[in-house]
């Protein structure tokens, strides 16, 4: 995988990707692809209710606060402020494209304009 | 599915698709989003639109795209893909009844095209499971009206997204508009004190195991906040059921 447009195709990753398109397949038929009816134990249901939450956060909340591997240690990031603009439009109106465009209005002024 | 004219003639196929269409907006221009955040991270465009017709789930491959840029191993990005759509093994759960009686393939083909918003309006029409065979084939025509208007606005807006990140300069940052989606995706699913509790801790743990190899802090980042919320559900006595009523 190389960075920047017009990456190139390896192998590796479309192996990744076909595997992915199974994940898509099992989780979204889990229940119904078997015949006879079953459920699940009961620690897997408990754990239905904070594994989703907790590896998008897990994926997301370094891409804001990290860079180079790194804890960011300046406020002069326009990430910091496009995310908490995108997660107050949130919770104030709802939506994921609203988020995206509140939070991009604050990133691309601060990303471009000052260089953040 | 929506190959098959006996399910496209039935008067149920064009109301699924008249109720989907107020939503097909919003969900071509995540596509679109989607589209452009995938190859201005770094992918190909190969990879791009193999990813967008294969996978075909928004936050999952969303989330993948950090990883793979990353270098992170198979597993890691299968489990978190995993861990993203389980969600969607609540909803099949959901519509086991609805579907058990045709044979398998063909289920399994409706059950990978019906996302988010075709479970929400599929269950939302049909509040029971069908009883007769013409409920059957109008509740099989209405769901494939529905996710046929959801895969054709999600398909061609990723694919021109695809197109027209070639024309941005990689400078602009739009990759992260990607993010900024996840952080809404985040924010819908923080519904209870416990849920928002595991996404500040996974949050935290991931950045802090950061210097884990291939990609391990998220796995960490996962157990750490579930282990967590189980440890608190006992101490304090919370009911995760409970807490969804509030």
């Amino acid at each position: 995988m190389t960075l920047g447009t017009g990456g190139t195709t390896d192998p590796w990753t479309l192996a990744v990707i076909v595997g992915m398109a199974g994940v898509t397949v099992l989780t979204r038929c889990f229940f119904f692809i078997l015949d006879r009816p079953w459920g699940l134990p009961e620690w897997a249901h408990r754990a239905l209710h904070y594994a989703p939450a907790a590896a998008l956060a897990a994926v997301v909340i370094p891409e804001i606060v990290m860079a180079q591997g790194h804890l960011i240690s300046t406020w002069k990031d326009a990430r910091l402020y496009a995310a908490a603009a995108g997660a107050a439009y949130y919770f104030w109106r709802r939506g994921v494209l609203g988020t995206m465009l509140a939070g991009m209005a604050v990133y691309l002024p601060l990303h471009l304009g000052l260089g953040w | 599915m929506f190959l098959s004219s006996s399910i496209r003639r039935q008067p149920e196929f064009r109301e699924g698709m008249r109720d989907m269409s107020s939503v097909a907006l919003g969900i071509g221009a995540w596509g679109l989003m989607t589209g452009v955040a995938m190859v201005k991270s770094g992918m190909s465009v190969f990879e791009a639109v193999a990813m967008s017709l294969l996978v075909y789930a928004g936050s999952s491959q969303l989330a993948a795209i950090p990883l793979l840029i990353a270098g992170a191993p198979a597993w890691v990005i299968l489990a978190t893909s995993f861990c993203v759509n389980l969600r969607f093994v609540v909803f099949s759960l959901h519509l086991r009844p609805y579907l058990m009686h045709m044979p398998r393939w063909r289920r399994m083909t409706h059950g990978y095209l019906t996302a988010d918003m075709s479970y929400a309006l599929f269950t939302r029409r049909y509040a029971q499971p069908p009883a007769s065979a013409a409920e059957q084939r109008a509740q099989e025509a209405y769901l494939t009206g529905n996710y046929f208007v959801t895969w054709c606005s999600w398909i061609g807006m990723s694919l021109a997204g695809i197109v027209l990140a070639n024309l941005i300069p990689q400078s602009w940052g739009l990759g992260f508009a990607g993010v900024l989606s996840l952080v809404a995706i985040v924010c819908s699913m923080a519904t209870t004190r416990l849920r928002i509790l595991a996404a500040l801790v996974a949050g935290a743990t991931a950045v802090a195991a950061y210097a884990l190899p291939l990609k391990l802090n998220i796995v960490a980042a996962i157990g750490v906040a579930v282990l967590l919320c189980f440890w608190l559900e006992k101490k304090v006595g919370l009911d995760p059921d409970a807490e969804d009523e509030k």
